[in-house]
């Protein structure tokens, strides 16, 4: 059996190894994999073993968020700076290997400067650095100490304190007190559940993904220290099916820890139990809804049911159940180790700590960030975010996906809290930040997000099934140039009664990108329905297609490809559109050699 | 029908028995068992759906409930290769729609369909998570990011080739 002083030796050993030879680090989470990481890491391992390189140490890790720099290669030696190679190919690595490795050169050219100024790391702290499979790596970054402390040291009514202090707030959308919810739980007797939220659903946000997938035994810790905290034995992680890397990477956690005698009976010698297990989504976006969440644990179609009661009185088997999200659980460690107080003093008086936001749309520097609560929306996107992607004027920033709204550029220098967010008619959501230009359609932006509600509408309760189908159905008319005066009140009516009737939060928030989009880009909903224009030239119903007679050597290409015969001349001759038979199919561009022909949006 | 078929499909449901006898009894069974059941007959027509329901003792409108439920679960073959281009926002505001498009095209089906030779499907999905590359699509579990319209379809070409290739070593 595992006890506190292997456990310490298991740490202090692996610390050790660290100190010794060097350290090549592949970052392999999705994003890196999709950027050809296995190559590299495939060229890595068969050169050390060629080379019989001992000292070096090949680590799969996760992912340091700078997606589009990915591939990434971190060298690790002793007693000297890390080294960061980005956008690695195999013959790169080739020559890391052969110049850095092997003649200790640094390769100059290949080193990428990744920056992280303004940021703080307590969610992430580990991803992109450890190996993600190995809990050894892991325990040597101060892995499951927090559990050992804990088991040794505090009660659940002091762990429950301490978290309730921290002012730590729930990270996956509403903002709800963590230690407040684990309480709830406390008081009640029999089995209990711990349940964690890995079915990050909205578009545009994939921290969670990469909390997993660079360091799942920080949730698989966290979610035993939530189980002594409410007295549960038993834990679930819900994951999406569309994260098979994640999903592999929970099985060996959870595989490992058990062997470790870290998960399963009498953890410790303590007389503590806690077992977790696996269950994947099949993608239903609403089942990241609690209450569909469990029913759909239980095996049944994720459908909500109205609260209360609340999972904590009555939720998976219809026991007592604390629901926490991915990034939620992995500051959770961290706060028993450095203490509440560390924690409450980073951030604002309101929100505590830091939030993960995945930055990504319009913006320079693509990726994953932690930065502290209240940083401003401005520090976000011009100084970590590099600013707008082609030297285009910022627009707005999307935030908390098909429930939340847009922020725009008048608002840049909010400080982000939950409550600033609420009041500017968004909200935090599970941190992605969509970063708009000026050739964003708004209109389009909320068809786009009522698309999806319509979609992931479970079909339970009528204000959502019927309400959100019917605004689909007035943005697609504004989009498709038929909106009529009065069409933006009645979309305004059904929002307001669709938020008021709706049974659970998917619902009631589904109208909010209509709500948002409106509040600040009110004269674009006009330009559709009143100029008959589409500003940013997105929706294709205001296009117009016109040859420019410059570019156009008269070949007749376009117009023997031309469906409806719109396209008027002889070959040879001038050739032009006739916009009545132009069903702005588009297919004339793609077949024009000299790219003569041109969208507008101008009548 | 050959009698290779038959015999592949009766070996099938002898694993998927095993399936069921291996996580029956355990809280909320079903949902893993459709899981194992798809990888393993790639998808759910109504025969796999009984034996899951009689296996299982659950009446088997609660299997087609679920089935028809989430969208990962298919009642229709899908193709040898799956194409998923991501629709989530950050691939859709950097023009996943357009590579969406261009695919159906060139595929000649709709967006949901299975070509008629069986080659591809194409299915617009939800956030993949690898929002940095947008925009992305998957081909089964490969991603490719980065797209542009040509890309994609040059990746698309490429499979193509190789499914032609495939069959002609076949033969």
């Amino acid at each position: 059996m595992l006890t506190f002083e292997k456990l310490e030796q298991i740490r202090q050993a692996n610390i050790e190894l660290n100190r010794q030879g060097i350290r090549v680090v592949v970052g392999m989470a999705t994003c890196g994999l999709a950027a050809g990481a296995q190559l590299v890491y495939d060229v890595f391992q068969q050169e050390i073993k060629k080379r019989a390189l001992t000292e070096v140490k090949l680590v799969p890790g996760g992912c340091i968020g700078a997606c589009s720099l990915e591939p990434i290669v971190d060298v690790y030696t002793p007693g000297q700076e890390k080294i960061t190679y980005v956008q690695v190919t195999p013959q790169k690595a080739q020559k890391i290997i052969e110049e850095h490795l092997v003649n200790s050169r640094v390769v100059d050219e290949y080193v990428g400067k990744l920056e992280f100024k303004g940021q703080e790391r307590i969610a992430l702290r580990n991803c992109g650095i450890i190996n993600p499979e190995d809990i050894n790596e892991y325990i040597a970054q101060d892995g499951y100490q927090a559990l050992a402390k804990v088991l040794q040291e505090m009660t659940p009514e002091e762990l429950i304190t301490e978290i309730k202090k921290s002012g730590l707030r729930g990270r996956g959308g509403a903002g709800f007190p963590t230690g407040t919810k684990w309480s709830f739980a406390l008081s009640s007797s029999g089995q209990k559940y711990v349940c964690c939220n890995a079915d990050e659903g909205d578009p545009g946000a994939y921290m969670d993904r990469s909390v997993l997938e660079g360091d799942p035994h920080s949730i698989l810790e966290a979610m035993a220290l939530a189980g002594y905290a409410i007295g549960a034995n038993q834990g679930y992680i819900y994951v999406r099916a569309e994260y098979p890397v994640a999903v592999k990477r929970l099985e060996i956690a959870i595989k490992q820890a058990r062997e470790a005698g870290l998960l399963g009976e009498n953890i410790l010698g303590t007389g503590f139990s806690f077992d977790i297990e696996l269950r994947l989504g099949a993608g239903a976006f609403v089942c990241g809804e609690e209450t569909a969440l469990m029913t759909s644990i239980e095996g049944k179609r994720g459908e909500p049911r109205p609260r209360p009661p609340f999972p904590a009185v009555k939720g998976l088997f219809g026991r007592p159940t604390i629901l926490n999200n991915v990034e939620t659980f992995a500051n959770i460690p961290p706060i028993i180790l450095k203490g509440a107080d560390w924690f409450a003093n980073i951030g604002t008086e309101r929100s505590k700590g830091t939030k993960v936001f995945a930055l990504v749309g319009k913006v320079n520097n693509i990726g994953l960030i932690e930065v502290p609560m209240g940083t401003t929306l401005r520090t976000v996107i011009e100084k970590i975010g590099g600013g707008i992607s082609g030297g285009k004027r910022f627009k707005a920033a999307q935030t908390g996906g098909p429930s939340g709204g847009c922020i725009p550029a008048e608002h840049i220098d909010t400080p982000i809290e939950y409550e600033t967010l609420i009041e500017l008619g968004s909200m935090m959501g599970s941190g992605g930040m969509i970063v708009m230009d000026e050739d964003n359609c708004m209109v389009d932006v909320a068809r786009f997000f009522l698309e999806f509600t319509v979609d992931e509408s479970c079909g339970k309760c009528p204000p959502c099934r019927i309400g959100t189908k019917r605004m689909l159905e007035l943005l697609e008319k504004i989009c498709n140039n038929e909106g009529e005066e009065g069409d933006i009140e009645v979309l305004e009516n059904l929002a307001v009664t669709i938020k008021a009737g709706a049974l659970c939060a998917l619902g009631q928030t589904a109208p909010n990108p209509v709500l948002s989009t409106l509040r600040y880009f009110r004269h674009e909903y006009d330009a559709h329905i009143k100029d008959k224009r589409c500003p940013a030239g997105i929706c294709q119903a205001f296009m117009t297609y016109v040859i420019n007679q410059e570019k156009c050597t008269k070949c007749h290409i376009c117009a023997k490809n031309c469906p409806t015969n719109a396209i008027i001349g002889k070959p040879k001759e001038k050739h032009y559109i006739d916009t009545n038979l132009c069903i702005k199919c588009g297919l004339c561009i793609t077949k024009c050699p000299k790219n003569a022909i041109e969208k507008t949006s101008k009548n | 029908m050959g009698k290779g078929v038959c015999v592949c499909q009766s070996e099938k449901f002898k694993q998927l028995e095993q399936i069921i006898a291996e996580q029956k009894g355990q809280p909320g069974s079903l949902i893993p068992v459709m899981h194992d059941a798809q990888e393993l007959f790639g998808h759910l027509p109504l025969e796999v759906q009984a034996a899951i329901a009689e296996g299982l003792d659950v009446p088997l409108a609660d299997v087609y409930g679920v089935a028809t439920f989430y969208s990962k679960f298919t009642l229709q073959p899908k193709g040898k290769f799956q194409i998923n281009v991501c629709m989530g926002t950050a691939c859709y505001v950097k023009g996943s729609q357009l590579i969406l498009d261009k695919l159906a095209e060139m595929l000649q089906i709709s967006v949901g369909e299975t070509t008629a030779d069986g080659i591809f499907s194409l299915d617009a999905t939800r956030c993949i998570g690898a929002c940095g590359l947008a925009p992305v699509m998957t081909v089964n579990n490969q991603v490719y990011g980065q797209l542009t319209v040509e890309s994609a379809e040059k990746i698309i070409q490429e499979y193509l080739l190789r499914a032609r290739r495939d069959i002609n070593a076949n033969l």
